[in-house]
């Protein structure tokens, strides 16, 4: 009997989800970034707008920027109107999203509770709750009891150094598997007959006047009819090239993964005061993220001091973790604004739409933004949900200032 | 954790760093002839490289002294430390 070869009785290569394309010359729409809003804004101009004659282009690999490495958590308990709007847009578009997508992506709404530790907190947040109503997203105030009955293994008694007093409970509020988001997203694409085209870096803009006639790239040149840009992190790099400036700094942010554990924890735990928020992925690891690290950095890692404190705070809150190992750090780079929002819309070029400066927040918009861009590229006018985060609103003055009142942990 | 060389304690760690951001942002010498869009500038915006950044730090833990830094945002290796009255080229 001869040997067999080696492999010759593994299962064939499942059928890839999207196309592998070289990049044509032209297209009607180029996205710079193939990461969540970039793809989600391809998906909404076929799927609301019939524009499929669009490319988006990644310098790595697809969705492996901040899409691989957010903490997935999806909520719309934001303060202010412009927020409250846009997120909670965002978070009736992911309850669709699987149906819409044809694609699993473990969209588990399974709640977050935003704890209160102190009178300040507590005042925050019942404001913030009322806030939320009046907007209709769903938000109660909940005490103590409350929060151990939601989530039995938080620390609530009064002996800890930052004891609960409470928490904001937005039970709509939930986590995705970001990976197959953007998988489903990239499928639905390529089979609208949009260009998903990796290892393609931008390296330049070509402009006539106002307008951007196309985009210079590692693949060659290729020209546009409008751009969009989705590039997070390096969107500074990239206005840099196009003489403008956008109010961002680029920062780290790290997060970390423990080993699979029983499932013991069956919400998302966010905590401004001591600096942490926690979910539990579907495969079994505790999921955990910080705030960014102080300096500006492009290096997708952080410094480790970070999340040693981190890790101080997850465990006083959650004494049962003393024990669990640490299995993978990471770091993404964000891109943060003075006012903590967004800038979306209208840039100094006609044709050219931005987006960015979702700082450590961006996934739970993702298809909200998507939509939205989509619109704004279709109808050559900012959507509503938009406008609010236009560049000029540094000049007007008409911040949306969700620093600290967000239940952002930023 | 890497060490930052403060330019007058010497290389510690840093943790006991405090970062400043951009260097050599001067204060409008006329803010009230500044028109909106330049006062905007002059608050909010900030130049974001990826790459060589000239910086403020402060030696919060220490010192407690001002420093000027040019470093890499791309690797974090800082090239140099200043202060702030020692040029900031070499």
């Amino acid at each position: 009997m001869s040997p067999r070869t080696p492999g010759a009785d593994l299962p064939e290569h499942p059928d890839f989800l999207w196309r592998n394309p070289e990049p044509k010359r032209s297209y009607d729409v180029v996205i710079v970034g193939g990461g969540g809003h970039g793809l989600a804004t391809a998906h909404y101009l076929a799927k609301n707008h019939g524009i499929t004659d669009v490319a988006v282009l990644e310098k790595g690999w697809l969705a492996g920027g901040n899409m691989a490495r957010n903490t997935t958590i999806i909520r719309s308990n934001y303060l202010w109107d412009e927020s409250a709007a846009i997120y909670e847009h965002a978070l009736k578009l992911w309850e669709g999203l699987e149906d819409d997508l044809g694609y699993p992506i473990l969209f588990s709404q399974r709640g977050v509770l935003n704890l209160a530790h102190s009178l300040q907190d507590v005042r925050e947040s019942v404001r913030r709750v009322e806030a939320n109503k009046l907007n209709g997203v769903d938000a109660e105030w909940i005490g103590p009891d409350e929060v151990r009955k939601v989530c039995p293994i938080v620390n609530t008694s009064t002996d800890i150094r930052y004891p609960v007093m409470g928490a904001t409970y937005q039970p709509r509020a939930g986590i995705a598997k970001h990976d197959y988001v953007a998988w489903g997203f990239a499928r639905r694409i390529d089979q609208a007959g949009g260009d998903l085209v990796q290892d393609c870096e931008v390296t330049g803009f070509t402009t006539d006047g106002d307008r951007v006639t196309g985009v210079r790239t590692t693949r060659g040149d290729i020209a546009a009819g409008h751009v969009v840009l989705c590039a997070a992190g390096h969107t500074s790099v990239l206005t840099d090239m196009l003489g403008f400036r956008v109010p961002l700094q680029s920062h780290p942010l790290q997060a970390l993964v423990s080993e699979l554990l029983e499932p013991v924890h069956p919400t998302i735990v966010m905590s401004n005061a001591v600096h942490v928020y926690v979910s539990q992925a579907h495969k079994g690891e505790l999921v955990m993220g910080a705030g960014v690290d102080s300096y500006n950095g492009y290096g997708q890692r952080g410094a480790f001091h970070i999340i040693e404190r981190q890790m101080a705070a997850a465990v006083e809150l959650f004494p049962v973790f003393a024990r669990a190992h640490l299995l993978r750090t990471w770091g993404g780079i964000v891109d943060v604004t003075p006012d903590a929002s967004p800038v979306a819309g209208r840039t100094p070029y006609a044709n050219l739409t931005i987006n960015c400066g979702w700082g450590t927040g961006g996934f739970k918009a993702t298809p909200g933004i998507g939509w939205c861009l989509a619109d704004t590229v279709a109808k050559g006018e900012p959507h509503p949900y938009v406008a609010p985060f236009a560049l000029d609103r540094f000049v007007t003055g008409a911040l949306v200032d969700e620093h600290g009142a967000a239940a952002v942990a930023h | 954790m890497q060490l930052i060389e403060c330019p007058w304690c010497g290389p510690r760690e840093e943790v006991e760093f405090h970062y400043g951001g951009q260097a050599h942002v001067a204060y409008p010498d006329d803010p009230a002839a500044l028109t909106d869009e330049q006062w905007a500038h002059y608050v909010f915006f900030r130049d974001n490289p990826k790459g060589r950044f000239a910086e403020r730090w402060s030696h919060s833990a220490g010192c407690r002294r001002w420093f000027n830094a040019v470093r890499d945002t791309a690797t974090y290796r800082f090239e140099r430390v200043h202060r702030p009255d020692e040029s900031p080229t070499p």
